[in-house]
């Protein structure tokens, strides 16, 4: 088994899909920190046979959770201070999310507008369907 | 202060108190002369537009109102790569209203979010066009007598037709309204609108190629064009254009108080035979399109007229 050390201030974020670590890792711009993260791919899970887990230290307040919600809700967030885990949170889907996905329709006003927030609303939380709040064009979350 | 983004914008009774204003307008348009004495309308329109354009500006001049504008992005300060909040900015400092149609979707909400007047979408891309909506819907509740308990036939190009796509939704709010879509397998009406509004709400539907073999179940037939470039190829735009041509000959298979609607510019997909047919409604369909962005104006600028 492989030993990663523990963290005494900041999160591990567990059951993530195996193999969708790096996605998240580009997703909440782990590159652009500069802390420390631990990837561990394909971990064995008695819940979900293998799954991806990261770890990250960090203030706690450096991690926007409502991002971590949308791109996949199912992942176990513990957040840890002192030492400690202070938090288990379970994510949900935000409801409206700014600036972490773009709109791809190329007819959309986020297209050439200078300045304006890509905002994506969530509009059908059953299918976990994000529309585009101003042209509407469908975003799906990807599904594990 | 209200903006129009989306015909949903209107709540059902919302909208009947704004198609009843329309039909005051229609009928004592006297009353409203001067309603919007001293105030002005920018027509803001980055694309070019005939009919709604004019329509708007007919609207605002009928309530005695002033009106300016563009008519082209090339005539704007969009040229200089101004942007849409920067011209609605500026636009609200000269006029009391607005109406903006836009290439690209979504324009009119960014407007509407920093604007300190009211905004209209007259149009913004394949997007929404609501005072379409309106018209249409006036249209129906004016020479139908309700919007409720109908047989609505959707014909031609029902997967591109944004028109025909706000008109469903429009529609789906009320009770007993039954959906015939006429189009070729290419055209035919998205798979989202089926399942996201039809579906969810058990509205019943069906879908057929021709024309002629529903035409006499129909309370409005709403035609639209057919156009070839929409077309994989040639062989299948020849097989099927005239089944989408209306003529007088499949008129006749029609009831005696159907109405034919379209949202114009009409090419070829209605023959010139048929404006004669009292049930032909598309030109009565454009001075409703008058009375209702009046009656429009109007709420969205608070006037109330005695």
């Amino acid at each position: 088994m492989l030993n990663i050390g523990g963290l005494s201030e900041g999160f591990v974020l567990d059951h993530i899909e195996a193999g969708r670590s790096m996605e998240i890792y580009q997703y909440l711009n782990l590159d652009k920190f500069d802390c420390c993260v631990a990837i561990i791919k394909n971990a064995r899970s008695s819940k979900m046979g293998k799954k991806d887990i990261i770890k990250i230290e960090c203030s706690i307040d450096a991690i926007d959770l409502d991002a971590l919600g949308f791109i996949d809700h199912n992942i176990t967030v513990n957040i840890i201070k002192d030492d400690h885990i202070v938090e288990k949170k379970r994510l949900s889907l935000p409801k409206e999310i700014k600036n972490i996905a773009r709109c791809h329709n190329p007819r959309c006003i986020t297209s050439i507008e200078q300045e304006l927030d890509y905002i994506f609303v969530l509009t059908d939380p059953k299918k976990e369907i994000y529309r585009c709040k101003y042209c509407e064009e469908k975003y799906r979350r990807k599904k594990r | 202060m209200r903006h129009l983004m989306s015909p949903l914008d209107f709540s059902v009774e919302e909208l009947d108190q704004l198609l009843d204003l329309a039909n005051d307008i229609e009928k004592h348009p006297e009353k409203y002369a001067h309603a919007c004495d001293g105030k002005k309308l920018a027509t803001l329109f980055y694309e070019p537009s005939t009919r709604t354009r004019l329509s708007f500006e007919a609207a605002m001049m009928n309530l005695g109102g002033n009106i300016f504008g563009f008519s082209s992005a090339a005539s704007s300060s969009a040229a200089k790569g101004e942007s849409v909040s920067d011209t609605i900015r500026m636009v609200s400092c000269y006029a009391d209203i607005c109406a903006m149609r836009h290439p690209k979707e979504g324009a009119p909400m960014v407007a509407s979010a920093v604007s300190s007047i009211p905004v209209i979408n007259a149009g913004d891309g394949g997007h929404q066009h609501p005072t379409q909506t309106l018209t249409d819907l006036l249209t129906i509740r004016s020479l139908k007598g309700r919007l409720d308990h109908l047989v609505i036939g959707l014909c031609g190009d029902l997967k591109f037709g944004r028109t025909v796509h706000s008109l469903v939704r429009a529609l789906a709010r009320y009770e007993h309204v039954t959906f015939v879509f006429i189009s070729p397998e290419e055209l035919k009406v998205p798979e989202y609108i089926k399942e996201d509004v039809l579906k969810a709400e058990n509205i019943p539907y069906k879908e057929v190629e021709r024309i002629e073999d529903v035409m006499p179940e129909l309370d409005i037939l709403y035609m639209t064009r057919v156009q070839r470039e929409r077309f994989f190829n040639e062989a299948d735009y020849v097989r099927l254009k005239d089944f989408y041509i209306l003529n007088n000959k499949k008129m006749n298979l029609a009831k005696d108080d159907m109405i034919v609607m379209h949202p114009l510019p009409r090419v070829n997909e209605i023959s010139v035979e048929v404006d004669k047919d009292p049930r032909a409604a598309y030109f009565r369909q454009v001075q409703y399109g008058v009375y209702v962005r009046m009656a429009l104006i109007l709420t969205l600028l608070e006037v109330k007229v005695c």
